[in-house]
């Protein structure tokens, strides 16, 4: 004690100036680069990925002309022109028209707005409900996880298509509010599985051993290590399902269960466009056209993503 | 094994009670009845008969032990409301035998291809035969199914003329269908073969075997093939189910009098029997296809037993 105490004592008395660094370099643990977060990361790979870039333009391009579309065609979307009937793509109609001699660039870009609300909409509501699920089922564990994952089960061996269809026809209200409803009902079932099983994996990670046994509390290993690590994969689970929820809503409308004129979609367009298809081609085409060309966008934007946000998939 | 298969078993059956009741009651819940729109102009006496008919004057739990009992001991799911007479499980019978013949050989058929086409892929892996076999599966993917069928009619029955655009009987009605269905199939194979092939290929027992001089030949027939097809096995479900529902949209397009075509019927017609009918059959079918195939699985991979 005694001698501790002399110790201490002593070294108080010595100046600072006696003591001075030899030989370690100070710079040599500076980072030489700035320090590159997640998303900046994501967002550099992303770039160099020439399919996804391009894919995120397209949609961008669409994104575009689904918001000012309308409007740059100088026509009402619900306009009927008894004059213009069934009119190829021209100067003054660039998409033509239809049997009521509305313009279908106009149309096309307003039913994308439907379409587009209803795939994004789905999708993010699917996927928050899911993650919740999920999530609350992998940290709860045991039998609570066991219930939850049961159900999940029987909601996912039920036909997706049927349950839609159904629940159309029981709410018979075909506003864009029940059809959200109807197609999100088991449509969170997917990503409640991923989920659960990301985060179940995490759990028995060793750096949540780690934070575990260092004390941290449950709800910052949450915050810091579980929901960082699932963000991700959740971001891309959500641009894969934008494409079947627009599909979805392409065959609902097409089957007569969907959007109800006036308003419409790009389903509702491509059915009504496929009775006078024999005739007139090109009404078909551009609604067609703009289906496949979101569906495929969303599909390699998705794929680009996922390399981008899983540091594990990267060769 | 024979618990794992007792367990399966129960679960289909719950889920298939969850489903018959979640059904029946959903469809009860729909304001007005479902004679309504053709009761209305009925004289009093008559409208009541046809209720005592249907069951209709009962309350809704008392027509569901009704419905339950029937479909239990009988095996009947009642009349059609639009066409009375006619039991909704024989015209479930007839219509999915229709289904079934377009449906099963589209299967067929886009089995055999998607799988040859995502095998060519993965082992020609980024060059010409993999672009062009993933430029297929892509399209497959993007291309909803109503676009393809309407440009094959334009092709094949406006242009050419060789093929009738609608219609039910000679072989020549069926050929656009199984196009436009086995191209979905093809699309998802092809993708789901070749991805699942990339993935064994990687994996260390491929290297072990290649280290120790196998032929490259029985390297992807013992080793990659029979791994990278089991999971491929779980799509089954939706596309074999799918053969007897038929695929609602074909079936409009080409009128082909399938069970596809008369459950989008009975939704325009408001036939609840039917639509009752048709869904608990589309379920069944569905989560039964799914218990072989889970049974299947487990037998030929012995990893998800000891799970």
């Amino acid at each position: 004690m005694l001698v501790n105490h002399d110790v201490t004592n002593m070294m108080e008395n010595i100046p600072d100036e006696k003591f001075k660094i030899i030989g370690i370099d100070k710079d040599a643990e500076a980072p030489s680069r700035p320090r590159i977060g997640y998303w900046r990361d994501a967002w550099r790979r992303l770039r160099e990925n020439k399919v996804a870039f391009v894919a995120l333009i397209i949609l961008l391009i669409l994104i575009f002309f689904i918001i000012f579309g309308p409007a740059i065609s100088g026509y009402e979307f619900e306009q009927i022109d008894s004059d213009a009937i069934n009119q190829g793509p021209s100067a003054e109609h660039w998409f033509g028209t239809d049997d009521l001699g509305r313009d279908l660039f106009a149309r096309v870009w307003q039913a994308g707005r439907v379409s587009i609300i209803i795939g994004i909409l789905g999708a993010v509501i699917a996927s928050v409900v899911g993650s919740i699920y999920g999530g609350i089922a992998a940290y709860f564990g045991g039998a609570v996880d066991d219930i939850m994952m049961r159900i999940v089960e029987v909601l996912l061996s039920i036909p997706y298509l049927i349950i839609v269809i159904l629940i159309s026809v029981v709410t018979d209200s075909k506003s864009l509010g029940t059809m959200l409803v109807a197609l999100t009902l088991t449509g969170w079932c997917g990503i409640a599985r991923l989920v659960r099983g990301q985060m179940l994996q995490l759990k028995s990670q060793e750096y949540v051993l780690a934070a575990n046994a260092l004390g941290v509390a449950p709800i910052k290993i949450i915050l810091k290590h579980m929901i960082p690590n699932t963000i991700g994969m959740i971001i891309v689970a959500i641009t894969f399902d934008i494409p079947g929820y627009i599909f979805s809503e392409a065959f609902l409308s097409y089957v007569g269960l969907g959007i109800q004129p006036p308003s419409t979609s790009w389903g509702a367009l491509a059915s009504a466009a496929q009775q006078n298809f024999m005739f007139y081609p090109y009404q078909l085409l551009f609604p067609a056209l703009m289906i496949a060309l979101t569906m495929l966008s969303f599909t390699l934007l998705g794929d680009g993503l996922r390399d981008a946000l899983d540091p594990k998939l990267r060769k | 094994m024979a618990k794992f298969i007792i367990k399966r078993i129960g679960y289909m059956l719950i889920t298939l009670f969850i489903v018959i009741t979640a059904t029946f009651f959903l469809m009860h819940s729909i304001p007005g009845d479902p004679l309504a729109h053709m009761a209305r102009n009925l004289p009093e006496q008559t409208r009541e008969n046809y209720y005592e008919k249907y069951g209709l004057d009962k309350s809704t739990p008392e027509q569901y032990v009704i419905f339950m009992k029937n479909l239990l001991t009988k095996g009947e799911m009642g009349e059609s409301l639009r066409y009375p007479g006619r039991e909704v499980t024989d015209t479930l019978m007839t219509n999915s035998a229709v289904s079934a013949k377009p449906g099963g050989m589209a299967l067929v058929v886009g089995l055999i291809i998607g799988i040859l086409l995502g095998i060519v892929a993965a082992l020609n892996k980024n060059k010409w035969p993999d672009y062009i076999v993933m430029f297929i599966a892509i399209l497959g993917i993007t291309v909803p199914v109503f676009v393809l069928a309407s440009v094959l009619q334009y092709i094949f029955s406006v242009k050419l003329m060789v093929l009738p655009t609608t219609g039910w009987g000679s072989w020549k009605n069926i050929v656009l269908p199984i196009i436009v269905l086995s191209f979905g199939t093809i699309a998802t194979y092809a993708r789901y073969v070749k991805s699942n092939m990339l993935d064994v290929m990687g994996q260390d027992y491929i290297l072990t075997a290649e280290a120790k001089g196998v032929s490259r030949f029985n390297v992807v027939k013992k080793h990659v093939l029979k791994n990278a097809f089991l999971p491929c096995m779980t799509l089954l479900v939706g596309q074999v189910s799918g053969i007897f529902t038929g695929s609602f949209v074909v079936e409009k397009i080409f009128g082909i009098p399938g069970l596809g075509f008369y459950y989008i019927n009975s939704i325009n017609d408001r036939d609840y029997t039917m639509i009752i009918g048709t869904t608990i059959f589309a379920a069944a079918l569905f989560v039964f296809v799914q218990l072989i195939v889970d049974i299947a699985y487990s037998l030929m991979d012995p990893r998800i037993r000891v799970k």
